[in-house]
């Protein structure tokens, strides 16, 4: 690697640097990066043999229906049939990828939306909502995002979304006769405005999202029903009149008539446009692609350009690899665990040989993909990914790593290839008086410098 | 305490992947000999194993370092002695089974660890100089089908096993959690970088990159890890239709600071490394075997100022095995006055290692002479086979 811009290229846009990669991206660095953006990126080869999510969601209904040592053992097998082996598939194309940039936008949207296999219902589903509801979208438009990922059965279960139910709609009648309370479900309607529109510190207030919550009542599965509703269980999405709360609502000072699932569309849509939401994601946007700390220039820049495409997001991100401060220092960033492994797998050409070898380090790091420890999923900052024990355990598996690597693979080579301008004098002299090529290539790998982006 | 009930257990499941994952037809050998090649990764410091104690400028040079009568060195000719981790081997040098080659050094003359290791393996004189090592290249002049001869003990085969011969490998060693001079580099390292190096001086407690803080660098399992191999080379070599050359590999010889206390636990395990070999290989085999212990270069002769030793040149070849005319020191001693020395500062190379490397293919694992000068060892015609080091030459 000849220069620094091609080594942000590849790692702070990318997902670390394979042998052969300087030389495809020296040339033009952003350009590298832009030729990624497009509109529908395909979906990798490897990943296009897994069921998609209503398969897996109506065995998942079946076996609730047969009750709860039936739905136990079908989430036992549905998440080695589907979850273990898909995202071993993923990271493993992740490994492989040609379009790093790409890849790394599923994940931070992935991570945006996070949905934690903490819920075990979901659990075997969210490779699967990954692929339908984010993969798609990462070059398109946020608002279509947006919708896709909270109108996805898994999103809906996540938040039991499907149990919320209007007052005064007919199931809210009939509960009441029962002498049920209450039970509209706000949780989806907090997350959308506090994690995925707005922010936290958005400007809107409980009875925001209360009628956001009586907009999307209704917004459910094929599983959750009325007695007397005649349609077969299915797994997908489905919007049920019955749970929906009549009347018009009121959301951030606007009023949306009564029109069904519309509404929530509705809503949904100029949510995605709101100022608020656009300086929110180009926060989190920049956070992830400058600095820890987001410089305010970029941030109102990415902002702009958020608002003036509507959320574009292919837009946005030519925006971002556009932005100055992005090419300034070399690795201000700390990668998180899932990227330190793949950035090492990558550097060194050394596939793994099998899954475990991949998940492995993961479930000792704690981040296993999709078990984020809230909604708002895994942090972007770098002092949470190198707290002390945690990062002795990331030397401990680079230490060994580097163990199993072919003698023929030359520190120097590895050196070149993945650090190349970057590397320090101090790393640079610890690599050289390495006594052994072995404990050599596991400096590299345990460098500073390696472990950032 | 290694446990040798839990070794035959896990040695047996070894054996079988090792066995399993070769297709070769172990046909008839064209040698009944043996060959273990042990590396010493990082620089032994020769003067340390072997020092001649009773010499003025030795004791001159190393005021903390220099070993004595008073430290249990075990003498040998009233100039050499043994360390006193090396005491277990006296009995071999006794019974004629091992020598020491002082002064000896490959032609390497820099001091990069990785440059050194990668000449001393890849045979060809320069660094980077072939893509394969040496011993393969030995292992292709046996005959034409593939029988794996060689042996890799290791997670890994070392570069001078890599290359067109298949080789077997075994490994069943604990994964070893990283050392403490691994760490301690890593601190140094870090140094560039206030959150790593705060937080793995967190992870440290009282830990500082300084060396009278630090632990022994070799951990029991790498002690346990070493025996093993020599177990299990031991068991695979005294097979008859088994391979018929290892390599194995210890580390923890590159001793900037503290070397008297961080030296004797590796010291330690290789002794006992080669007399795990010579009980395994039992003693029909041990006689027809020869074991070769080297390291990439030697360190300065003149201690440093934390009590260690920096790379340097002339260095210490080993030799042991029934196979070898030993009892003896051989080569030639260049002695350590101030003219003596190498560039000031190093033992000066007076004995090539490949003189002796060329030997042992030739004379004990009976390869073609010109096959070993023209294939094996190319550009090293200069160096001539060493006469006399094996009961064959």
């Amino acid at each position: 690697m000849q220069d620094i811009a091609s080594f942000i290229a590849l790692n702070r846009f990318g997902l670390g640097a394979a042998p052969g990669d300087a030389a495809r991206v020296s040339r033009d660095p952003r350009g590298w990066i832009k030729s990624q953006i497009k509109r529908r990126s395909p979906l990798p080869q490897s990943l296009a043999r897994f069921h998609a999510s209503p398969d897996i969601m109506l065995g998942l209904h079946r076996a609730q229906a047969d009750g709860k040592d039936a739905l136990t053992s079908a989430i036992a097998t549905a998440m080695s049939r589907d979850f273990t082996p898909e995202i071993a598939a993923r990271t493993r194309a992740m490994i492989e990828t040609q379009t790093p940039f790409a890849e790394r936008m599923v994940l931070f949207w992935s991570n945006h939306f996070s949905i934690s296999t903490a819920k075990r219902f979901v659990g075997p589903v969210i490779p699967a909502y990954e692929r339908e509801a984010i993969r798609p979208y990462v070059f398109g438009h946020y608002s279509d995002m947006l919708k896709a990922v909270c109108s996805h059965p898994c999103m809906i279960n996540y938040h039991d979304n499907a149990l919320s139910i209007g007052e005064r709609s007919r199931a809210g009648k009939q509960a009441r006769g029962a002498g049920d309370g209450a039970l509209l479900k706000e949780t989806l309607a907090r997350n959308i405005l506090e994690l995925y529109t707005l922010g936290e510190s958005g400007d809107f207030d409980p009875a925001d999202v209360t009628d956001l919550a009586k907009a999307i009542s209704g917004w459910s599965h094929g599983a959750q029903r009325l007695q007397d509703d005649p349609r077969p269980m299915h797994g997908y999405f489905e919007f049920n009149q019955a749970f929906h709360e009549p009347g018009a609502k009121r959301v951030l000072g606007r009023t949306y008539a009564e029109n069904g699932l519309q509404e929530g569309v509705s809503v949904l849509d100029d949510l995605a446009r709101h100022p608020a939401t656009a300086r929110f994601i180009a926060t989190k946007l920049v956070r992830h692609f400058v600095d820890d700390t987001p410089p305010i220039n970029a941030v109102e820049r990415i902002t702009r350009v958020f608002q003036a495409t509507e959320g574009d997001l292919a837009a946005v991100s030519a925006a971002l690899v556009d932005l100055g401060e992005a090419w300034q220092a070399p690795a201000p960033k700390v990668k998180n665990h899932y990227e330190l492994v793949i950035s090492t797998y990558r550097a060194t050409g050394h596939a793994p040989q099998n899954d475990q070898d991949i998940l492995d380090p993961l479930r000792s790091f704690g981040q296993m993909p999709f078990s984020a420890p809230s909604p708002a999923g895994w942090s972007d900052r770098g002092s949470d990914w190198v707290a002390p024990e945690v990062l002795m355990q990331r030397i401990e598996w680079l230490r060994r790593f580097a163990t199993r690597l072919p003698s023929t693979l030359y520190p120097e080579t590895l050196l070149k290839d993945s650090l190349g301008p970057v590397a320090l004098n101090t790393t640079r002299a610890s690599v050289e008086h390495a006594p052994s090529g072995e404990i050599a290539k596991a400096m590299i790998l345990a460098s500073p410098e390696f472990q950032r982006r | 305490m290694f446990d040798r009930r839990s070794f035959l257990q896990r040695s047996s499941a070894g054996l079988l992947t090792a066995l399993a994952g070769s297709n070769a037809v172990f046909a008839d050998v064209e040698t009944d000999n043996r060959l273990v090649f042990i590396l010493l990764r990082g620089g032994l410091d020769g003067l340390h194993a072997l020092p001649p104690y009773a010499d003025r400028n030795y004791q001159r040079l190393r005021p903390t370092l220099a070993l004595s009568m008073a430290d249990k060195v075990v003498d040998i000719d009233g100039y050499f002695g043994l360390h006193p981790a090396l005491a277990p081997l006296k009995p071999l040098y006794t019974a004629g089974e091992l020598l020491f080659v002082p002064a000896a050094a490959t032609r390497y003359r820099s001091r990069l660890h990785f440059e050194g290791q990668n000449l001393l393996e890849n045979g060809s004189g320069t660094p980077y100089g072939a893509r394969d090592g040496w011993l393969n290249r030995a292992i292709q002049g046996f005959g034409g089908e593939d029988r794996r001869f060689g042996l890799a003990l290791g997670p890994t085969v070392p570069l001078i096993l890599k290359g067109d011969a298949e080789i077997q490998t075994w490994d069943m060693m604990e994964p070893t959690p990283p050392g403490a001079d691994f760490l301690y580099r890593l601190g140094q390292m870090y140094q560039s970088d206030p959150l790593f190096r705060d937080a793995l001086q967190e992870t440290q407690g009282e830990f500082k990159p300084s060396p009278d803080r630090l632990e022994l660098p070799n951990s029991p399992t790498q002690s346990e890890n070493f025996d093993l191999a020599a177990q299990a080379t031991a068991e695979l070599l005294a097979r008859h239709d088994g391979p018929r050359i290892a390599v194995m590999e210890l580390q923890g010889w590159d001793t900037h600071y503290d070397q008297a206390r961080r030296l004797h636990t590796p010291l330690a395990q290789l002794a006992q490394g080669i007399l795990t070999l010579k009980d395994g290989l039992g003693q029909r085999v041990w006689r027809k075997t020869t074991v070769v212990v080297v390291s990439e270069f030697g360190r300065t002769v003149a201690e440093n100022e934390t009590q260690g030793t920096d790379h340097g040149t002339g260095g210490l070849l080993i030799m042991a095995g029934g196979a070898v005319r030993g009892g003896r020191i051989v080569g030639k001693w260049p002695g350590l006055g101030e003219q003596d020395l190498f560039e000031g500062r190093s033992l000066t190379p007076e004995n090539d290692c490949e003189s002796m490397f060329k030997s042992v293919l030739i004379y004990h694992l009976d390869l073609d002479r010109h096959f070993v000068e023209n294939k094996v060892f190319p550009n090293s015609s200069g160096m001539l086979p060493h006469r006399g080091l094996l009961h064959s030459s």
